[in-house]
């Protein structure tokens, strides 16, 4: 498997994501750059955390116009797989890969600390190979993570089972006290219709090696490497 | 071609939970504005444009605004002439 990753003028979790597919055996890794107008021969998109153009009007509003985000479009389209961590997410919301949108963390404040989360569909290729009523523990930074989805976008999540990821504590229980950031229903991360496009705020990549504290990153990056 | 000057005003949708303008209200409340009942937050972006008509410049603002200056999911917009 060929990861490919996404870096744009303002990431900087690109090297994060190179290394946890190197050291975890995942397959190989290579850069994408912002203005290519292909993916060459990459199986997997990843589109890192950062602050892409400076996070200027909105988180992910000006990276969505990238030109590699019309090769990204047309593999999603096509049904390749991929991931959008923290400002990847932002710039999946804002290219309307994803639905909803983010808005200010709820106590207004950037936030970088550990959070641990369930996953609500262990089905989709990202998430099935995370064992049930596993807490995954994985860092989160950002101010923009408060997500949001109106009555009728948060219905059809549920109804299809395209929340991927919710808030929870270390037991398992998904509650108020642990939603960081505000998000409606603790949603840490989302997938497409289709399935084959995740978004999270938290950073898997981050928790790919035991030396920062956590290798439960790696089930959701070991999930897309298994047989369906 | 003339050149224009217009407004384009982007606000939360009625309904978005609006954090910086509820943090900006408790601190008004706190230092004893106790009438203020909500405060919203907006973002003005004056644009200086070329186009033949100030309907035209309008027109063009307005596009501006849909494909990137507002976010449909949350945010709504309006736009006008900068006096």
């Amino acid at each position: 498997m060929i990861y490919g990753i996404v870096v744009f003028p303002g990431s900087n979790c690109d090297y994060d994501a190179y290394q946890a597919i190197k050291s975890a055996g995942l397959g190989q890794a290579k850069y994408l750059w912002h203005d290519a107008a292909d993916l060459g021969d990459c199986d997997l998109v990843i589109l890192p955390g950062g602050f892409s153009y400076g996070d200027y009007l909105r988180a992910g509003a000006i990276a969505r116009f990238s030109p590699i985000m019309r090769a990204v479009t047309r593999f999603a389209a096509l049904g390749g797989p991929v991931i959008g961590i923290c400002n990847g997410f932002q710039i999946l919301l804002e290219a309307g890969l994803l639905p909803g949108a983010m808005r200010r963390n709820s106590g207004l404040r950037f936030i970088c600390k550990d959070v641990y989360l369930k996953a609500e569909n262990r089905d989709s290729i990202f998430t099935r190979g995370i064992p049930a009523d596993k807490a995954l523990r994985m860092p989160i930074a950002h101010a923009e993570g408060n997500y949001y989805g109106d009555a009728e976008t948060l219905n059809d999540l549920k109804a299809k089972g395209r929340v991927a990821f919710r808030y929870c504590n270390s037991d398992g229980v998904i509650d108020s006290d642990s939603n960081p950031n505000g998000s409606v229903d603790n949603i840490a991360g989302i997938i497409n219709d289709a399935g084959n496009v995740l978004g999270l705020m938290p950073h898997p990549e981050r928790a790919c090696d035991a030396l920062l504290g956590s290798t439960d990153g790696r089930l959701i990056f070991e999930s897309i490497g298994k047989a369906g | 071609m003339n050149r224009f000057k217009i407004r384009v005003e982007v606000r939360f949708k009625e309904g978005v939970l609006d954090p910086q303008g509820e943090t900006i209200k408790n601190a008004l409340v706190n230092l004893g504005y106790t009438g203020v009942s909500a405060v919203s937050t907006a973002k003005l972006f004056i644009l200086e444009l070329a186009a033949d008509t100030e309907d035209q410049a309008l027109q063009r603002a307005e596009e501006m605004a849909a494909k990137l200056l507002a976010n449909p999911v949350i945010e709504r917009y309006s736009v006008g002439p900068q006096k």
